[in-house]
């Protein structure tokens, strides 16, 4: 029998993997929108995203994507993208090994008082850095995992966190090899 | 070679160096010094449309019987805007086609101008890929470019919007001698060890059929003549998509005639039973396979396409081929030569067998008894009066298309043109305009609905222009017969705006264009009225009045297998209302 049909859709029967894919793009206008529609268009969905020039002579990026689907969606997503006319390749981050990971969290505090020193206490235990500083308030600068920085974000919640700025995750491999 | 030149004349420039002789546009203020440089040459004809889209369908049709690209030209705003419905079909049907549009000055981008829209935003999604151009120095490689994306790989539509300013602006033309591109190079040679492990499943296969798609045409001639060398090779049924008719000829013995929705009864069984299926640039799309989980349950498969995504898209495979027809299917005849393979005659012999019961069934039978012209019969008879002339058919979507798919037999690719992706009413008469456009001397034929024709029906006016003799045989019965006869499947026969009203008088239309008009009512009259249409010398509109409740069968009821098709002597009325049951109903 055939999985998955366009007609009796079968919800949440294939088990639903999370990648991390690299994607290496000509760093022309609208490449990004390309990027994007292409997930809105074709119902793919985003965990998270992040884009920026990386060889500024060879006019290149690096978008960085999370997403989640099944084994056959992560298939197509691959080969979705891999067709694009601007893309030069698709590393799946995820199947070729443990790539390193890593967000940058910026996150504003107010408080006084025990809040306040338990707040700075959390961050020195997280190893977050504190940026910014006013009598009553802190921005720490902390980079991680996501579960870590959204751990640090719950931990914040109770002592006057007041706003969070995250960039999405960028991933890099391991070992000497470029990918 | 490099040339000092302004960017209207390197658009022109850049057509000729691509071998464009024909062109479809309708001028606007921001394509206005194109049309300047068109004026001042004679390489290029141009062909002025009625309506952007019409220059759209029209390049489709060109590209489509020529193999060629087809290029189009139209303004800013609502000249691209109209263009997107012809963009989206030809990315849907892999059609190669360039498209120039017109943009508001750089300076004014993004000021709501006169006749400003985003046009490569618009048209990102219905596109292979676009470009806006900002400097005349990068005119002439993006030009080439775009042909280069048009035509290679999977074939697709491309947008090129070029702001006024930059078509005034002096500059450096670039020549198409140099482009490498730096992305996008598909992969046309098929993978050899997917291929040798091809050849040896299908030289095992006992219950086999070649299921064959538009991939085939595309690749060009040389993928259908290897096609053909293949099957008879191997003695193997072939069956094919709408969009793949022609590339093996219906006159052929191992013929099964179309599969899917409005297959043939034999068609879809071999597909349901066999036990290799090879899928030969087709995409397993859900008018082919219906229930997914119903479709050819016991079957390998070998899936061969040049567009990777189309692998285990929607069915999965047991051998994906990634590569070019014509090469993967030169590569596999080697192997299957140098192997020494033969194929399984006896096992071969009881699945013909099998399959000549299947066909005894006389899936598309029907009796033409009285003096109303059933549509069956006016699409035969319109096959059989045309039969070893030089035709070229295109089709308009709906039950018609269907018809002309069924009854019109094809025997050489490039010579049938329909929207079969998108499903777009109103191609084909600006389709029958491109192929005839490119074969002057053939007979291109619309096979049109009542309603469908009026989608377009403005191209007329273009043939009239251009004195492009196509014929337009319209199958009127009055009705968008195929959302009626959905209406009757699925709700419980409320016609509910499915009747064209107020229909014109199509003999005075025409005469109203400057074409010829034509009437036929009775079947007995028939052959005479297609006799003396072939033989106009213009454009004819051909009222064929057909009867008016005449379904299409037969069919794949939405949520059934391909063994469970309705058939035109068992579909009475309660059959059909009862035939989609409640989880089918939610489908299209």
């Amino acid at each position: 029998m055939q999985p998955g049909s366009v007609y009796a859709i079968k919800e949440g029967k294939d088990k639903t993997e999370q990648h991390t894919l690299s994607v290496l793009v000509d760093n022309e206008p609208g490449v990004l929108a390309r990027v994007i529609g292409l997930f809105s268009g074709r119902g793919y969905n985003i965990e998270s995203l992040t884009v920026s020039e990386t060889e500024h002579e060879k006019h290149r990026s690096r978008i960085t994507v999370v997403t989640t689907g099944s084994a056959q969606v992560i298939e197509q997503i691959k080969a979705q993208l891999e067709r694009m006319v601007p893309v030069h390749r698709v590393i799946d981050l995820t199947v070729t090994g443990k790539a390193i990971e890593r967000e940058l969290l910026l996150i504003k505090v107010r408080g006084a008082g025990d809040d306040r020193v338990e707040a700075l206490r959390l961050a020195d235990a997280f190893r977050a850095r504190v940026i910014d500083a006013t009598t009553e308030s802190f921005v720490f600068e902390l980079t991680g995992r996501t579960d870590k920085l959204d751990q640090f974000i719950v931990l914040m919640q109770p002592l006057g966190l007041v706003e969070v700025s995250r960039t999405g995750v960028a991933a890099i491999t391991r070992g000497p090899a470029a990918t | 070679m490099t040339r000092q030149m302004t960017g209207a004349e390197m658009v022109v420039q850049a057509l000729i160096d691509q071998g464009v002789e024909h062109l479809f546009g309708y001028p606007g203020g921001a394509v206005l010094p194109i049309y300047d440089e068109l004026f001042q040459q004679d390489k290029i004809q141009h062909i002025l449309v009625r309506q952007e889209g019409g220059a759209g369908h029209s390049a489709e049709g060109y590209a489509r019987s020529t193999g060629k690209v087809g290029v189009a030209l139209v303004t800013s705003g609502p000249g691209a805007t109209n263009m997107v419905t012809p963009l989206t079909d030809a990315l849907m049907d892999s059609i190669p086609m360039v498209c120039i549009t017109g943009q508001v000055a750089t300076h004014l981008i993004g000021s709501d101008a006169f006749q400003e829209a985003d046009t490569v935003g618009i048209t990102r999604p219905c596109t292979k890929h676009n470009w806006l151009v900002k400097d005349v120095n990068d005119l002439g490689r993006i030009l080439h470019e775009a042909f280069y994306v048009a035509r290679s790989g999977r074939p697709g539509p491309v947008v090129v919007d070029i702001p006024k300013d930059v078509q005034f602006a002096t500059g450096t033309y670039e020549g198409p001698s140099h482009v490498e591109h730096k992305t996008y190079r598909p992969q046309v040679e098929g993978d050899q060890a997917a291929i040798l492990a091809a050849v040896e499943m299908i030289a095992k296969a006992k219950k086999p059929i070649f299921y064959t798609g538009g991939g085939v045409i595309n690749s060009g001639p040389e993928a259908s003549a290897l096609l053909r060398e293949f099957a008879h090779l191997t003695g193997f049924p072939v069956t094919s998509t709408l969009m793949g008719l022609g590339a093996f000829p219906a006159t052929d013995k191992q013929w099964l005639g179309m599969l899917g929705m409005h297959g043939t009864y034999e068609a879809n069984n071999a597909v349901h039973d066999c036990d290799v299926m090879v899928n030969i640039g087709a995409r397993f799309d859900d008018r082919i396979t219906g229930r997914l989980d119903a479709f050819s349950p016991g079957s390998k498969k070998i899936h061969i396409d040049i567009d990777p995504s189309s692998i285990n898209k929607n069915v999965r495979v047991d051998i994906g081929i990634i590569g070019d027809v014509a090469h993967v299917l030169k590569a596999m005849l080697a192997a299957w030569k140098s192997a020494g393979h033969k194929p399984d005659k006896a096992a071969l012999k009881s699945w013909w067998g099998e399959i000549d019961r299947w066909r005894a069934r006389n899936s598309l039978g029907f009796r033409q008894s009285s003096e109303t012209i059933l549509p069956q019969h006016a699409i035969r008879t319109l096959y059989e009066r045309t039969r070893g002339k030089d035709v070229y058919i295109s089709t308009e979507v709906g039950q018609h298309q269907m018809w002309a798919a069924q009854y019109f037999g094809f025997d050489e690719p490039n010579r049938w043109m329909t929207s079969g992706g998108l499903g777009t009413m109103g191609y084909g008469l600006p389709a029958a305009i491109g192929a005839q456009t490119a074969h002057r001397d053939a007979l291109c034929i619309d096979i049109a609905g009542d309603a469908s024709i009026l989608m377009n029906i403005q191209e007329l006016s273009t043939a009239i222009q251009h004195e492009l003799p196509v014929k337009v045989f319209i199958l009127n019965n009055q009705y968008m017969g195929m959302v009626r006869q959905w209406q009757q499947l699925l709700h419980g026969n409320r016609l509910s705006h499915s009747y064209t009203d107020s229909l014109p008088d199509f003999v005075k239309l025409a005469e109203a264009y400057g074409a010829t008009g034509m009437r036929c009512e009775k079947a007995s009259e028939l052959e005479g009225a297609i006799d003396a249409m072939i033989s106009a010398k213009g454009p004819v509109l051909f009222d064929c009045r057909v009867a008016n409740l005449a379904n299409c069968f037969p069919m794949i009821p939405s949520g059934k297998a391909h063994n469970e098709m309705l058939l035109p002597e068992d579909a009475t009325d309660e059959v059909i209302a009862n035939a989609i049951d409640k989880a089918g109903r939610a489908l299209v």
